[in-house]
């Protein structure tokens, strides 16, 4: 452990398959990874990385079938939350581990007030009655900014905008108090003024609270403002982990220097067409003999076709799945 | 809600005006004579002469203006007098039936209990068994159970209940030895008085025909609905995140999920209220149920038109309460509608 403290949430070797008809699908490929204690975490890549996926499966989240959690561990406070029972994996999800989704508009029941929709989490996990519940529920909302919150507490979900009933879901997600919140892009929804808004919410209370933070994105902007480290996904595997700072200054996978090359700048020549990434991202029928994204690397070395890079460390507490080195610009010699 | 009610209540009004009117004319427009099922001894000019007093010789409208102040006046302050003292009886004679001579709303009152008794647990039982059945098939869809409840579903769309009632008929009645606890009667005996364990139970025993017959249709056509509905529900984003709070499996489906699906359910429930009045008319032939829709069919078969015209009349006034219904449901179900 580079920061030496013992990590919230250590997740090794997880695989996670769909299986479709006549073949699978495999969404998750050996993602290992680790969280600590209140640090941001920014999770990027494309549609179908295996984002997503790999934050559900955590913790039983997709539905079976047709999906299929095949391997790895992941140790929470000691337990392996693959291998719990159901009412142990129902303790910890909303009561120690929070989730946020990405459409406030259809993640919200809109048959129930959402005052019952915050007491439920706090009458499980917090055995609190109906009394308390909603004592705490009203603070929750101030706490993620909703003004009015006792009679906001008697509104339906349609009665909120887009914006609010983000703050809903994260006063949802905090409820229990929980040591990791894991948002699955909570501001792709949302106007961008609402974006910067949730942003600044979340970072704050994440400083306020001291919880930990896997956030989900495919907006590099987000994750260069927010984030401590970053975790680069494709193609259902972890291609690149660095702290934020030192990614952005010299990221070492093809795909994260391809990604950085895709973002639009305000300042500079306008006549330069916008970077893009030429070709599709792999959909995988069986568990990958070879590096992911060689069909799309400028740099594919022949070893790329025969073998699945493993993660190599670079140093910095960084680490690339490439066997180019960019350093070097040649293969790496490991 | 109140005033929306109230405002629905008063629409409603025109509308059963405008529907009667309809019913009146094309009644008028049918063949028939309510002389035609006399001896045939009878003269022409004596048959003309009961024409007549029937008041068949005036003018459409003003039959239909005299059916129209018999029907919402004269029978509503007839019945009101019969419960309340200070209230006198109104002058006007009953509306009588043509074929049986007897106020029409006298038989229309006896013959109610048995259609509700019949038809109405039909439909009763038929949505109790098909409220789980959808949930079930929904939640565990393709699963064994599932197909076969879409199989038994198959089958109670597709039987029509004069082939399954007299399939029961021949099954149970029949075919069944006549000491066997599964033999049942095939015809529904009305002047049984239930005052001991006994009738009772006979009671219970010749209506289960019947009742089966009409509730395999019932379960066929909710169950299916509700599966929809339930499947509609269940990949949506908020089930995720109930089961993201922690929630056990039963109140994610029990409390999100149902209670969302039985928008739609409700409404198909509730219209398929007034169905029950119609009665299951075949059925009710079928298993001699002296309900309203054998008295519509025997009715109609005697040019009865006093008879046929208030008994559509009736059915017509509950397809609107019963739609009124639907809607208000609808909006205590839905937060989203609200029709103040």
């Amino acid at each position: 452990m580079p920061n030496g403290a013992q990590p919230v949430l250590d997740v090794q070797g997880l695989k996670t398959v769909f299986k479709i008809r006549g073949g699978e699908v495999h969404a998750v490929n050996d993602v290992s990874f680790d969280l600590r204690p209140g640090e941001l975490l920014g999770v990027v890549g494309e549609s179908g990385s295996g984002k997503s996926v790999t934050m559900m499966s955590l913790l039983g989240l997709l539905p079976t079938p047709p999906a299929d959690v095949r391997g790895g561990t992941v140790t929470f406070q000691g337990q392996d939350l693959l291998k719990v029972d159901a009412e142990t994996l129902r303790g910890v999800r909303g009561g120690k581990i929070g989730f946020v989704f990405q459409d406030p508009m259809t993640s919200l029941n809109p048959v129930y007030n959402v005052g019952m929709q915050i007491m439920e989490p706090l009458r499980k996990h917090m055995g609190m009655n109906k009394k308390q519940a909603a004592v705490r529920a009203k603070e929750l909302l101030e706490l993620v900014g909703i003004p009015d919150a006792e009679r906001r507490l008697k509104d339906y979900p349609h009665q909120f905008s887009g914006g609010m009933r983000q703050r809903v879901m994260i006063a949802i997600a905090l409820a229990c108090d929980p040591q990791v919140l894991v948002a699955d892009e909570p501001t792709t929804a949302l106007d961008v003024t609402i974006q910067a808004q949730i942003l600044e919410l979340m970072k704050d209370l994440q400083e306020r609270l001291g919880m930990a933070v896997i956030w989900i994105t495919h907006d590099l902007g987000v994750v260069a403002g927010i984030a401590d480290r970053v975790l680069v996904m494709y193609g259902g595997q972890i291609v690149e982990q660095a702290p934020t700072r030192e990614l952005f200054r010299d990221p070492q996978h093809p795909y994260t220097r391809a990604l950085l090359k895709t973002v639009p700048r305000v300042t500079g020549d306008r006549e330069e067409r916008l970077a893009i990434i030429e070709g599709q991202p792999p959909i995988l029928g069986e568990h990958p003999s070879a590096c992911p994204f060689r069909d799309r690397c400028d740099v594919a070395l022949e070893l790329c076709a025969k073998q699945n890079p493993p993660r190599y460390d670079v140093g910095n507490g960084h680490d690339a799945a490439c066997f180019y080195d960019a350093r070097t610009g040649g293969p790496r010699d490991a | 809600m109140l005033t929306y009610t109230i405002r629905r209540l008063f629409t409603a009004i025109p509308t059963l005006i405008f529907i009667s009117l309809i019913i009146f004319l094309l009644l008028d427009m049918a063949p028939g004579d309510p002389t035609a099922s006399l001896p045939l001894t009878i003269p022409p000019e004596v048959r003309e002469q009961i024409r007549q007093s029937l008041g068949m010789g005036e003018p459409v409208h003003i039959r239909y203006f005299l059916w129209l102040k018999q029907m919402v006046w004269s029978e509503p302050m007839f019945y009101l007098s019969q419960s309340v003292s200070w209230i006198d009886a109104p002058d006007a004679a009953r509306l009588i039936s043509w074929q049986t001579r007897a106020p029409v709303l006298d038989t229309v009152f006896e013959r109610i209990p048995q259609t509700l008794m019949v038809v109405g647990l039909a439909y009763v039982v038929g949505v109790l068994i098909a409220l789980p059945i959808g949930i079930i098939s929904a939640y565990r869809q393709y699963s064994v159970f599932d197909q076969a409840g879409t199989f038994v579903s198959m089958i109670g769309f597709s039987i029509p209940p004069f082939f399954s009632g007299v399939l029961m008929i021949i099954l149970f009645t029949v075919m069944m030895p006549n000491d066997s606890f599964w033999w049942f009667p095939s015809i529904y005996d009305t002047t049984l008085i239930v005052d001991s364990w006994e009738n009772f139970g006979k009671q219970v025993r010749q209506m289960v025909l019947p009742v089966m017959v009409l509730a395999l249709q019932t379960t066929a056509q909710i169950s299916r609905f509700m599966r929809a509905s339930m499947l509609d529900n269940l990949n949506q984003d908020y089930v995720r995140t109930a089961r993201a709070k922690g929630m056990t499996e039963s109140v994610v489906v029990l409390k999100h999920v149902l209670r969302n699906s039985m928008i739609p359910v409700i409404t198909v429930i509730a219209l398929g209220i007034p169905a029950i009045f119609g009665g299951a008319i075949i059925t009710e032939q079928i298993f001699k149920v002296n309900g309203i829709g054998q008295l519509l069919i025997v009715s109609i078969q005697g040019s009865d038109v006093p008879m046929v015209q208030t008994l559509t009349f009736i059915f017509a006034v509950l397809i609107v309460l019963f739609n009124l219904i639907a809607d208000i449901l609808y909006g205590i179900l839905d937060p989203r509608i609200r029709y103040d």
